[in-house]
């Protein structure tokens, strides 16, 4: 059966926790990423030469003295391109290189090959370029100001909300700005092609998106797609970041290899990279509450208001999750989730872990705090009152949560936590100190799985058993850290019955498996986890009928385990089965493909499921806060987290750590500050700040919620968990808002994310005032 | 005679180079001379530790390793040094203990930035101490990991790092340090011609003598500035006179009531004498940069180098420090503030040389306190950072010294702020804030991407108040979430 419920002592392979398949090697520094490849000789180098203005035509471009410079060999500008100069996923409007025009601060106008990538780099400070400059739109309001939408608006409705707004016995109004976020992956954004026969092209690319690479560079050098391969074995990071935003390194990588004929390399310098691709969406909203005296809500009208811009990118999906994730947990009766798309003239902003869910949510929270506040209640009572449940279990956008765990799991945490005593211990030692505060918070998760365009939910597999019983698993997923890759060749090793160090894992290539999705929405291993089976399933099914054969057994009783068949009483080594299928003229290979089920949106009708299933997780955090710096620490943090029956419970708990620490980096001291030309003044660790060890509290508590499993058919029951672990981190958030609170009781603090030292003093100061 | 050659170890093996780029950097010469790719490039600046690279050196004789960004390590540095890096840990398939805690332990996600935190980790290893999260979060602060969230990594090291290394660099050791001996050198380094050069003087005599020849030349004391000059300003330092080879040149010494410290001391030799005048100094210092700046960057470089949120300036300027100048033979000395004259200029000749620093201990009746605001705890660069020094007699403030960093164009003293808390009692709120006030008379900070001007401002009143509050209440247990004054039983 392909989808039993996972049973983990009978598992070889699935449900262990096994360290990440290249675990050795990156400890040895021997795990090769694109730059550690031996490169081809003749191998040249490009930089980029990026726009000094945000807005404007492009009245002269000098690039004298760039050719001039020693080693350059040639400089690409937008007339090289032979085929379309897009580089921009479905909608467009993303140039590889500026043609006429500048859209943002530090897009790119020409590209240097040199013969080191230290003359490209000097080079490509040599280009004199001159715009008429216009003023450029950076911010949100500037852009709402301008008027500017990359995407029409968008919008959920249910029931009479003027009405319901109307009787509601309390209302609010509020607003909250929500900054973005750099992916500072490790690895910058790099790319090298290799030039082949009549056209051909190799592209390793580190990106989350090889099919969408190899489309783009085909478009870009007007070949056909069956001429250009794209292959990636691992990513030092991608985070959404390399889901669009890699293409575009890919065709300069392969447009300076079609017009030199030598192989190409782009690596990105890190200032380049965060000034050049795009970023997590920063927000503004606003809303209007209704809510009864006991902090149910019965009507919420709210606006996102999501900064996008100056292109579509991805930005459709994104603030569409926004959009899914404004309920987080809760019930709204009465609702309007609106949608903005704000175009402005800076870089595209684009996926980032999440994908405009931790957005949303931060709205709920935020709701859901300050309606404890006004009516001095515990937040954790009144989220609970707004819990999704039956008869109240219908979203905004009309699919039904049937599979909600929070209460018991909200419950678990409320438990193990001891949150309720420490709520009390927090309360005396506020009432005490003046100058230090202390907040709590415990916050429910209820992510969506499943991308929300219906169909990229596919996936392929090819899985190849040789004569000598190895195995080798290919599949459309890209490991970028997450795990994936080891995820899917446990899968195979339980499928085959063998131990998981005959599973040779190999490079994600679009040679191999066609026609892919990215690896993102955090359904790489539902989906290549389920292709990958199939595979295996139609090889295995196959050798079994052999061993049936041979020992006048029941196929279908054939059993494959610690690395051999049996056949009744017979037992047969599986390298051994194997060869003699070879012999027997049997297909030891197989493509296998998934396409999730169920998914049924229709986004022009908003009607129809949108999601598979969700993923649930809880956080309870505490912090203190400096009420004369605005410095804040975290001390205790305990996570319940929800990962069905886990596929590898050691992987999944380092997606749940890491995701939280990333989604508390961006509430409180990751800030991109742009200035008002629209350059980004935080580009480079100096001035854009992730946490590091020091910001994570030794008291971090991690835990799998004791899954019967996914109710859904998903890959052993497993649930997804590479993007909900980000919210996780609200609550950090809430209780630096709660800690701020304690100063005035009552009075609701205003506070904007990222809460930063001097973010969290302006808010203790305003609450001092009055 | 000088010696024309660069010389270091590797894997145990003596190397010796004859060409080198001035501005070579070591990262580059793992990576594209030495084949090595173990060692990654991540940010190219020294900030997320992905380079980070083990050096080892003979310290009074005894052999210790400290972790450097390779990618702002110019390749002269290493000059009479062990190159340790991530290659050559394991040995015969067996994986160094640190490489294998981290397997055992999952610390690794996309493993970028792996090879780095297992060298720093390897550093740790081999420091002597049974380290607790405090030390293991001290040892990765200059290591960005964007995958794991740190715990993992933190667990490794706890199960692994006990003070007593065991491991093939250890079992070698008697061997290094005699290869090390071997090696090292009193003549001076003088890597290429007069026109373009890397040269490492022995002594601070022929260090002077060179500078005074090549006014026009870099003084590179640490790197870990002068590396992005050449890293992201891309700019060609055709000269450069390294300073870390004269061992006069970082000396740190106790003279009456002071500490004399070499410009050429880092600030890791330097950590525990400075500790020593006050907690909230050591607390400043282990915050500045991380361990891997710490290992290059010097005191003498992070005030020749006359930046505004340079740390150690506003703390020594509140202790009331002598700077000492050198051109030639010839020496000069003035008080601290009066160095810097305005943004980007002080008040140095060309072919003079920042060669030592006097820093006055703390009197019986003298109270110190430092604040650094960053909007991330470890590893950032200052916002706001003052450093106050309180003479009290008779429980009034008698003298206060009072300076700031990127607070103005320079580090420097709130003179009116000073006059006015003459008189006052640290326990007399309403008198303490009438003259934290006049700040305002002192200071007209600027905003940029770290902080607001009006943030600056009013952190700066309220770190002021603060240290004040806390000399009355004879703990800062209630004003600090982090207090390093508790650890060092020091109110």
């Amino acid at each position: 059966m392909a989808n039993r419920h996972s049973n983990i002592a009978e598992q070889m392979a699935v449900g262990k926790a096994l360290a990440h398949d290249s675990a050795k090697m990156h400890v040895c520094g021997n795990a090769p990423y694109i730059d550690d490849i031996n490169e081809p000789s003749g191998i040249v180098h490009l930089a980029p030469g990026l726009s000094p203005k945000a807005k404007g035509k492009i009245t002269r471009i000098d690039l004298d003295a760039v050719r001039d410079a020693p080693g350059v060999l040639r400089v690409l500008t937008a007339a090289d391109i032979p085929g379309k100069n897009e580089c921009g996923p479905s909608f467009g409007g993303d140039p590889i290189l500026a043609d006429g025009e500048v859209l943002f601060h530090g897009q790119v106008i020409f590209a240097v090959v040199a013969e080191t990538r230290d003359q490209a780099r000097r080079a490509a400070r040599l280009g004199r370029i001159e715009i008429s400059e216009i003023r450029p739109a950076v911010t949100v309001e500037d852009g709402l100001k301008e008027g500017g939408e990359v995407l029409p608006k968008y919008e959920f409705n249910r029931g009479d909300l003027q009405d319901a707004m109307a009787n509601a016995p309390l209302t609010m109004d509020s607003s909250i700005v929500i900054g973005g976020q750099e992916h500072f992956y490790l690895e910058g954004q790099i790319s090298m092609a290799i030039p082949g026969e009549s056209g051909e092209i190799k592209v390793f690319c580190s990106t989350q998106h090889p099919s969408e690479v190899q489309h783009l560079v085909a478009g870009m050098l007007d070949q056909p797609e069956a001429k250009v391969i794209c292959e990636c074995r691992r990513m030092g990071g991608g985070f959404g970041g390399k889901e669009s935003q890699a293409a575009q390194w890919a065709c300069l990588a392969a447009l300076a290899s079609r017009v030199t004929g030598r192989p190409a390399k782009m690596r990105l310098d890190r200032d380049d990279d965060m000034v050049a691709t795009g970023k997590r969406h920063d927000f503004t909203a606003d809303w209007k509450a209704g809510y009864d005296e006991k902090g149910v809500i019965e009507a919420v009208d709210v606006n996102f208001y999501g900064r996008c811009g100056y292109s579509p990118d991805l930005s459709l999906g994104v603030n569409d999750r926004t959009m899914f994730h404004a309920d987080n947990s809760y019930y709204y009766p009465a609702v309007r989730i609106h949608s903005k798309r704000v175009k402005t003239d800076t870089v595209s902003n684009t996926a980032f872990r999440g994908f405009g869910g931790p957005q949303g949510m931060v709205f709920s929270e935020r709701l859901m705090d300050e309606i404890a506040i006004k009516l001095n209640e515990d937040p954790l009572t009144i989220r609970k009152r707004n819990f999704y449940r039956r008869g109240r279990d219908v979203t905004p956008y009309g699919m039904v949560v049937k599979d909600n765990i929070l209460k018991a799991l909200v419950s678990e945490l409320e438990r193990t936590s001891d949150y309720q005593n420490r709520r009390r211990q927090i309360a005396e030692f506020n009432s005490k100190n003046k100058w230090l505060k202390k907040g709590i918070s415990l916050n429910p998760v209820k992510f969506g799985i499943a991308f929300t365009l219906k169909f990229l939910n596919q996936a392929g597999a090819l899985v190849h058993v040789y004569a000598d019983g190895s195995i080798q698993v290919n599949h459309g997923g890209t490991e970028m850290g997450q795990g994936l890759y080891m995820k899917v060749a446990q899968v195979v090793a339980e499928e085959f019955g063998v131990d998981i160090s005959k599973v040779r894992i190999t490079a994600t290539t679009t040679d191999k498996v066609p026609n892919t999705t990215p690896t993102a929405a955090s359904s790489g291993s539902d989906l290549n986890g389920m292709a990958a089976q199939r595979a295996a399933q139609k090889i295995r099914g196959r050798m079994a009928q052999l061993a049936a054969t041979l020992y006048q057994g029941d196929a279908k009783k054939v059993r494959f385990s610690n690395g051999k068949v049996y056949v009744g009483n017979h037992e047969i080594e599986f390298g051994s089965l194997a060869k003699q299928c070879f012999h027997e003229r049997i297909q030891l290979s197989a493509t296998g493909f998934y396409a999730t089920p169920n998914i049924t949106w229709e986004r022009e009708s908003v009607t129809g499921n949108p999601f598979l299933y969700f993923a649930y997780g809880a956080s309870c955090s505490e912090v203190t806060i400096d009420c004369l710096t605005g410095e804040m620490k975290i001390d205790r943090v305990d996570i319940l987290h929800d990962c069905g029956s886990s596929l590898n419970p050691a992987i999944d708990i380092g997606q749940i750590e890491g995701g939280f620490v990333q989604g508390a980096g961006w509430l409180t001291t990751e800030e991109l500050v742009y200035d008002d030309e629209g350059r980004l003044r935080t580009h480079a660790p100096s001035t854009y700040k992730i946490p590091t060890a020091t910001d994570v509290p030794e008291d971090f508590k991690v835990e799998l919620w004791a899954s019967k499993g996914n109710r859904q058919p998903t890959i052993y029951r497993s649930k997804a968990v590479g993007e909900p672990p980000v919210m996780l981190a609200n609550s950090v958030f809430s209780a630096i808002y709660h800690a701020i609170a304690s100063i005035n009781p009552g009075k609701l603090p205003e506070l904007d994310a990222p809460a930063t030292p001097e973010t969290i003093l302006r808010s203790v100061e305003r609450m001092a005032d009055g | 005679m000088s010696r024309n050659h660069l010389t270091f170890l590797r894997n145990g093996q003596i190397v010796q180079l004859e060409s080198v780029r001035p501005n070579e950097t070591l990262l580059d010469y793992l990576r594209l001379r030495e084949g090595s790719k173990g060692t990654k490039e991540g940010c190219n600046e020294g900030d997320c530790g992905a380079c980070t690279v083990a050096i080892g050196r003979l310290k009074d004789g005894e052999l210790i390793y400290e972790p450097v960004n390779s990618c702002i390590q110019l390749l002269g540095q290493i000059d009479g040094k062990d190159v340790v890096t991530v290659d050559d840990l394991a040995s015969d398939g067996e994986l160094h203990p640190v490489q294998q805690a981290m397997v055992d332990f999952h610390g690794s996600q996309c493993g970028f930035c792996t090879p780095g935190i297992v060298m720093s980790l390897f550093t740790l290893y081999h420091a002597g101490i049974d380290a607790d999260r405090s030390a293991i979060n001290d040892w990765l602060s200059g290591n960005l990991c964007r995958c794991t969230g740190y715990r993992p990594i933190a667990d490794s090291a706890l199960a692994v790092v006990d003070g007593e290394a065991k491991d093939a660099l250890a079992n070698r050791k008697a061997a290094t340090r005699k290869a090390l001996k071997s090696i090292s050198s009193d003549k001076d380094l003088f890597l290429g011609d007069k026109e373009r050069f890397f040269a490492a003087p022995a002594s601070i005599k022929q260090l002077a003598k060179l500078y005074r020849t090549h006014s026009d030349a870099t003084i590179l004391s640490g790197g870990t500035d002068v590396g992005l000059w050449i890293t992201k300003q891309l700019r060609d330092l055709p000269k450069i006179i390294h300073t870390g080879r004269a061992k006069d040149f970082a000396q740190i010494k106790k003279v009456s009531g002071a500490l004399k410290i070499g410009a050429g001391a880092t600030y890791s030799d330097a950590y525990d004498a400075l500790a020593a005048i006050d907690p909230d100094i050591g607390e400043v210092l282990r915050r500045l940069g991380s361990r891997q700046v710490r290992a290059s960057g010097t005191i003498g470089g992070n005030i020749a180098n006359g930046s505004p949120i340079g740390d150690m300036p506003p703390l020594l300027i509140a202790l009331d420090s002598q700077l000492e100048l050198l051109m030639g033979k010839k020496s000069r000395s003035l008080p601290l503030e009066e160095f810097f004259l305005d943004y980007g200029k002080q008040d140095r000749a060309a072919g003079e040389l920042v060669s030592a620093i006097t820093v006055p201990k703390l009197k019986r009746n003298q109270h110190f306190r430092a604040y650094k605001i960053s909007k991330r705890y470890d590893q950032d660069i200052t916002s706001v950072l003052g450093a106050f020094r309180f003479t009290i007699s008779k429980s009034k403030i008698a003298d206060a010294r009072i300076a700031y960093g990127g607070m103005a164009a320079t580090p420097k003293r709130g003179r009116a702020v000073e006059e006015a808390l003459i008189g006052i009692e640290p326990a007399n709120e309403e008198d303490v804030v009438a003259a934290v006030n006049r700040l305002a008379d002192d200071f007209q900070p600027i905003a940029d991407m770290r902080a607001s001007a009006e943030y600056r401002l009013k952190v700066a009143e309220n770190i002021l108040k603060k240290s004040l509050l806390e000399i009355a209440a004879g703990s800062a247990d209630a004003s600090r979430i982090e207090n390093p004054r508790r650890l060092a039983k020091v109110d």
